[in-house]
Order: structure tokens, then sequence, then C-alpha cells
């Protein structure tokens, strides 16, 4: 990285009044990361890398596609199938190559989240999902470090500064404080056919590189603890004042391990319950005779079963022994649910509708509970 | 007494555009009216405002008081 301000190329801002050689030398050292590389990332990257941010970070696992196009300024019809987060820093490196940015074609996970997060001061959500946001979001308040929001539908856009403090005595509120759990899929309106015009993320993007540049610099009135909300249709902006809820804190990992072992998809989705089934209903597919139940565990875990007859494939040897799935209903289980949901998952790209796959919930540990409890 | 109610998003879907209301002591007493009037709502995830503050918990309404109802974005 360049140590050095470019006086000629950051001029017109930096004659800017708050702003000077001051403001301009914390936007170069401030490090920034930008969580996907779409319709809000790429004008927040865009307007960041030209004002100079001194490090910044994308991590997006997509590809560019014709349907992206409409949004993300970044890209053109040549890149389509290339990765975004490369293309994207591409782009941006010759925009400004006095900066450093660093690129993850990868998607951002519990695995990999805390190690990318911590290397930087201030993280930008342009994800376009619940799960993310929900997972960014918890990153964030466990590492401490602010959380630049924005999100968008159809013709209305959100934006707000997180887990930030106006003065010492504030508090941080975060996006838990706003929507403390995650909506399932029917307590979205419309998903799917939710559409978004063009212009819209440009905006909002837009307007997280400037809360962005403001708490960097120190400028004016950043949005800490206040949401703001735009509607591209009638123009009407309306600012809602946030507060703290005291069940937000239990809500959030407590650290790295509990982190870790979230799953955010589980959390926001249907779709993983449709094949998660109770005890109950467990043993009436076993009263059926006709199923094939897969012990995923790994040799030697406890409790053992003796209960019911059962095929033991650790989940890393699911694949190469599929072979032995005869009937067409599968019941996959582990100790608690969560690897057995994974092998269900696999077991479902694998065999689609042809079977029905469940998973166990609550494992063979809460399975054997009910049992205990029935005999009492 | 009179309460204005702004829309937001999607939920504009379910309650059409911006309401006007009577008579409503409480937030309580709201979500309760329009659920019985939108059954579709007591699905829907959303954050009430109150003169553009968020409420967590009940609080009563006055003349002129405004509601926001916005429900969570994911799109980006």
């Amino acid at each position: 990285m360049n140590n050095t301000i470019s006086y000629e190329r950051y001029h017109r801002q930096m004659i800017l009044k708050d702003f000077g050689e001051a403001g301009q030398q914390k936007l170069l050292e401030a490090k920034v990361l930008v969580v996907g590389a779409g319709g809000l990332g790429c004008p927040a990257l865009q307007y960041l890398t030209a004002a100079g941010v001194g490090t910044i970070g994308i991590v997006d696992d997509d590809e560019v596609s014709l349907s992206n196009l409409h949004r993300q300024v970044l890209y053109s019809v040549a890149d389509i199938g290339s990765s975004k987060a490369e293309k994207a820093a591409e782009v941006l490196s010759k925009l400004n190559p006095e900066i450093t940015i660093i690129a993850w074609s990868e998607r951002l996970t519990t695995q990999n989240a805390l190690l990318i997060l911590e290397a930087f001061d201030i993280i930008i959500d342009g994800t376009d999902n619940f799960s993310s946001r929900y997972m960014i979001n918890d990153a964030c308040v466990l590492l401490d470090k602010p959380l630049i929001y924005g999100a968008i539908s159809q013709f209305e856009g959100q934006v707000a500064i997180f887990n930030s403090k106006n003065s010492e005595t504030d508090v941080a509120v975060n996006y838990r404080d706003l929507f403390p759990h995650p909506p399932k899929e029917n307590e979205v309106l419309n998903c799917a056919e939710a559409g978004v015009l063009g212009v819209l993320p440009g905006i909002i993007g837009t307007m997280q590189a400037n809360e962005t540049i403001k708490l960097i610099t120190g400028m004016g009135e950043p949005l800490i603890n206040r949401l703001l909300t735009y509607n591209a249709l009638n123009n009407q902006l309306y600012e809602l004042e946030l507060s703290s809820r005291p069940e937000t804190i239990s809500l959030i990992p407590q650290n790295e391990n509990a982190f870790e072992q979230m799953d955010y998809e589980w959390l926001c989705g249907s779709k993983i319950e449709q094949y998660e089934i109770d005890h109950n209903f467990f043993d009436e597919l076993l009263a059926t005779g006709s199923i094939d139940v897969i012990d995923v565990r790994e040799p030697g875990e406890i409790p053992t079963i003796k209960e019911f007859a059962f095929h033991h494939i650790p989940l890393n040897k699911l694949q190469e022994n599929i072979e032995l799935v005869k009937t067409n209903t599968v019941v996959t289980i582990c100790q608690t649910g969560k690897r057995s949901l994974q092998a269900a998952r696999q077991l479902i790209d694998i065999f689609g509708t042809s079977k029905k796959i469940y998973s166990l919930r609550g494992g063979i540990i809460q399975w054997k509970e009910q049992h205990a409890k029935q005999l009492l | 007494m009179q309460i204005n109610i702004i829309i937001f998003g999607q939920l504009c879907d379910l309650l059409g555009e911006n309401l006007m209301l009577n008579d409503i002591a409480d937030t309580n007493s709201l979500t309760e009216m329009l659920n019985k009037k939108f059954p579709q709502l007591a699905d829907a995830k959303y954050v009430m405002a109150v003169n553009k503050k968020v409420v967590t918990e009940n609080i009563s309404l006055t003349n002129n008081s405004t509601v926001a109802l916005l429900p969570p974005f994911s799109g980006g």
C-alpha cells in the first residue's frame, strides 16, 4: 500500500471543510470489508475505492450473470461466468491502483467469517439473504466491529449503522434489536417475486459508502442507532430511532465456538424443516418396517443403538456407501440432529424426489430421552 | 383522536397504502385490531415505531400519533 496521499487524486474532497488532509489520512489508514459484491456492494465498493479507503476487502462466492447487469454496475457482458469478487477487484484496482484490494471468491460462513472480519475496521453488509445478514450481524457484535447495514425490497431501501456508539455512554444497537429472530419463509411476503429496480441498490449502496466515509472521518451525523428508509417511487425518507432489547444479547453466540456451531441457514429457512422429523414420526416410520435408518456418527460414539436396525455410515463416507440404501424412505440420525441434517441434504442431492429423506430432529440423544420418559 | 399508520415494504401488499384510525388506546390494541382486520398480518414479521421511535413494549397512543410498520428487507 502506498502510504502517501495523492493530492491531485483526492483534491476535490480534501478541500472540503471538516475533511481536509486529516480526513484523507484516516481513509487511507482504514480497512473496510464489503460482504457481497452485488447490487449494494458494487456502488459501495466503487465509491470507497475512488475515495481512497486504504484497504478494501471483498467477499462473494457468486459468479456474474446477465440478470445481474441491470444493477451490478462493476461488471460487463464479457464478465458473465466470472467470479464477482475477482472481477470487482480487477475493475477497482484500475480505478485506484494506490489502494490495497483483497478478494475472497468464497462464501462467508461461520467457519471463515470471524477470521476474515477480524482484519477489518468496518464491515459493510451488501448481501441478499437473511442467513448471511444475521451471521454478519452476530459476527460484528462478537468482534465489536461497526456494521454498515443496507437492504432493499422492490422500490424501498433501508440503511443503518449497527454496533457503534455516538458516545461512551451510548448503547450500541444491532440488527437483532430491530428484528430479534430471522423471519421464516412464510413471514416474508412474496419473497420470490419481490424484484428490484436497478437504480435502488445504487442509491442505497452509495448511502452505505457515504455512512462509511462519515464514520471513518468523523464528519457529520452518521446513522448510528438510526434506520433510514428511502422510497424510490415517492422520494420519501423516513428515519427511525432504534432502541436495544434486553433479550438480544441472549440470541447472539457468546464466543467463537458458539458462533461456529450456529446454523444460520436453518434459522432463516423452512426448507430444512421439511425434512426434519420428530421422534413420534420417526417411531411411526420405524413401525412400517420398510425404512433405511443411517447413523452418520463416527465409530465408537455413544449412546449406541440397540432398539432398531440401522446402517452405520459416518457422514464423510456417505456418498461412497450409498448402495446400502434399499428402501424408498431414509432417516438419517446422529447425536443431536446436526450432522444428520447435512447427511439428509447430501442424500436429497443424490436421490432428488425419488426417495423420501428425513433427518431425526434432536438426534439419538433426544429420541432416547423421549422413550425413557414414556417408560416412566 | 386520530392515529396515522405508515406502512412500509411488502406490508403494503397486505394493508394497502397508509391508514388512518380512530380511538386506539395503545400499541397492543392496535396490533390486535390490525390482526383482526388483516389476519395475514399475524404471520408477518415487522417492527412497530411510534413517532419515529421503535417500540419494544406496549405504549399508549395519543391524538396524531404516527405509527410506522416496517418489515425486514433482505435484498441486495
